[in-house]
């Protein structure tokens, strides 16, 4: 290790990016990324909010997962939707989802969607649009429901219902002609499960089954795959069966504890 | 686009510049609907410049001929040149005086054949047109667009359309709308297009055309809703953020 002093460079450091602009100038395919070409939602109802969003993840032309997650839990009271690449949501919403816990230490208080806010648009800013992560955020805090739309530049928008993703459109076309305020639950369930129908079948990027978030005072209810419109339609009636089973030729089971001596010395068994 | 910059290099010198490159005044989306006693047809009458709204009283659905009714989204004055020879089709369908008079489906053929040939010779005319018509009791309703891809279909929309008013007329559309419940979808669609495209303007027409005849209505707007908690105070519970 060198001894002299490191000056660790703080922010981006953007060194990479000229290397890959060169690279690609002379003729190098960059790699794909993982995109969720998405539809995901939000709402407001009277007790609360509800997120809602598809299950399929795009490589270019390909579904590489068709059943994934893209709601993510940022802290109890809190859920956010992610748009974008995969790996940069996945990765900014369990960073924050870490300095909330960390701050709920530190306070001893429930977190407050603001926070969660402010700390993801100030990620994103510094980033610079880098990190492409365009989130639908949502919670029940003490000063009751919000919604919130990030985009990977760093703005935000407080907003009674949102859509982000490719099928934001497809989804706001049912958000605009059928919200009102004051939803009962199952009327706000029924219009997020609608708009990411919506999404699911009349946009490429975004298809298979419905996921459900609905956020109110001390409860959460994550409803996973709430809705499957897109069954296998084909499935082989007789099963799968294999000709030739694997044969058991000898077995021996060796339990652990008579290798390793365990020898318990009073005090902590950890402290050595 | 990119074909245009490639046949520049190709082809010919500077000094053949007749080719339409891009759209100058242009309109927005055109919806249509089938429904149970003919065809509607819906567009807003705005003719943008850019990113200003110049035009507020631009007739994009007109009558042609007997039984047909164009809608245009895109370039106004490529518009304006596509009447002209719809006008001369019409009148010389008239001159044989043989009691026949040409149909929405031939209508919609002869505008595909002139977008496909205009686009092939990298000049086209720079619109999505909506064609639709009433003749011996047969519906019917079809789309070109620029490059000359056409199809029939019992809804069609042009532009945002295509984003924002499909997937609501995928989930309502029927068979058997009456005029009244037709009228109220195009007018769902063009509400959403009112709040989310940024070149429509709250003034439009509706057209229906059925067997008996051709009626475009008078201008008139949307009413449009505005009230929501958070749309007046988005920052309740969080004093000083935005």
């Amino acid at each position: 290790m060198s001894t002299e002093a490191m000056d660790v460079p703080k922010g981006f450091s953007f060194d990479l990016c000229r290397r890959n602009e060169m690279l690609t100038k002379k003729g190098l395919k960059s790699p794909g990324y993982l995109k969720t070409g998405t539809t995901i939602v939000g709402l407001i109802f009277e007790n609360g909010v509800i997120l809602g969003a598809d299950t399929r993840a795009t490589e270019g032309p390909i579904v590489a997962d068709k059943n994934c997650e893209k709601i993510h839990y940022m802290a109890p009271n809190i859920y956010c939707c992610g748009a974008g690449t995969a790996a940069d949501t996945e990765a900014v919403t369990d960073n924050i989802s870490s300095q909330l816990k960390l701050h709920r230490y530190h306070t001893g208080r429930e977190s407050r969607v603001v926070t969660a806010l402010t700390l993801l648009k100030s990620h994103l800013f510094r980033y610079q649009g880098h990190v492409s992560a365009a989130l639908v955020l949502g919670g029940v805090d003490v000063t009751g429901p919000h919604l919130h739309t990030i985009y990977p530049h760093g703005s935000t928008d407080t907003l009674p219902y949102a859509t982000m993703g490719s099928g934001s459109l497809a989804a706001m076309a049912i958000f605009e002609s059928e919200y009102r305020e004051g939803l009962t639950r199952d009327e706000g369930v029924n219009l997020v499960t609608k708009a990411i129908c919506s999404g699911i079948f009349n946009d490429l990027g975004s298809g298979s089954n419905v996921d459900v978030c609905v956020i109110t005072k001390g409860k959460k209810e994550y409803l996973r795959n709430h809705l499957t419109p897109n069954p296998r339609t084909y499935i082989s009636s007789k099963g799968y069966t294999f000709s030739k089973k694997t044969e058991v030729l000898l077995t021996k089971i060796t339990p652990l504890k008579e290798l390793v001596n365990v020898v318990q010395v009073g005090g902590d068994a950890m402290e050595e | 686009m990119v074909s245009s910059q490639n046949e520049s290099n190709l082809l010919s010198s500077e000094g053949d510049s007749q080719r339409t490159q891009y759209p100058y005044v242009t309109g927005t989306s055109v919806i249509g609907i089938k429904y149970k006693d003919g065809i509607l047809m819906a567009a807003d009458m705005g003719g943008s410049y850019g990113s200003t709204i110049r035009y507020k009283s631009v007739e994009r659905l007109k009558q042609v001929g007997k039984h047909s009714l164009i809608g245009a989204s895109g370039e106004i004055s490529d518009f304006q040149e596509i009447l002209r020879y719809l006008d001369e089709l019409i009148l010389h369908d008239n001159m044989w005086d043989d009691g026949n008079s040409l149909g929405p489906k031939e209508v919609h053929n002869y505008l595909t054949r002139v977008m496909y040939n205009r686009r092939n010779k990298f000049d086209p005319l720079w619109n999505s047109l909506v064609l639709g018509g009433v003749k011996n009791g047969q519906k019917y309703l079809g789309s070109v667009s620029m490059i000359g891809v056409h199809f029939e279909d019992d809804h069609v929309a042009t532009g945002f359309g295509n984003h924002l008013a499909r997937p609501i007329l995928r989930e309502e559309w029927r068979e058997d709308l009456t005029f009244e419940e037709g009228v109220k979808l195009l007018e769902k669609c063009m509400r959403n297009l009112l709040y989310r495209d940024r070149s429509a303007v709250n003034k439009m027409q509706i057209a229906k055309i059925t067997e008996e005849g051709l009626t475009i209505s008078e201008p008139y707007s949307l009413k449009t809703f505005w009230n929501f908690a958070a749309f007046k105070n988005p920052t309740v519970g969080a004093e000083g953020s935005w």
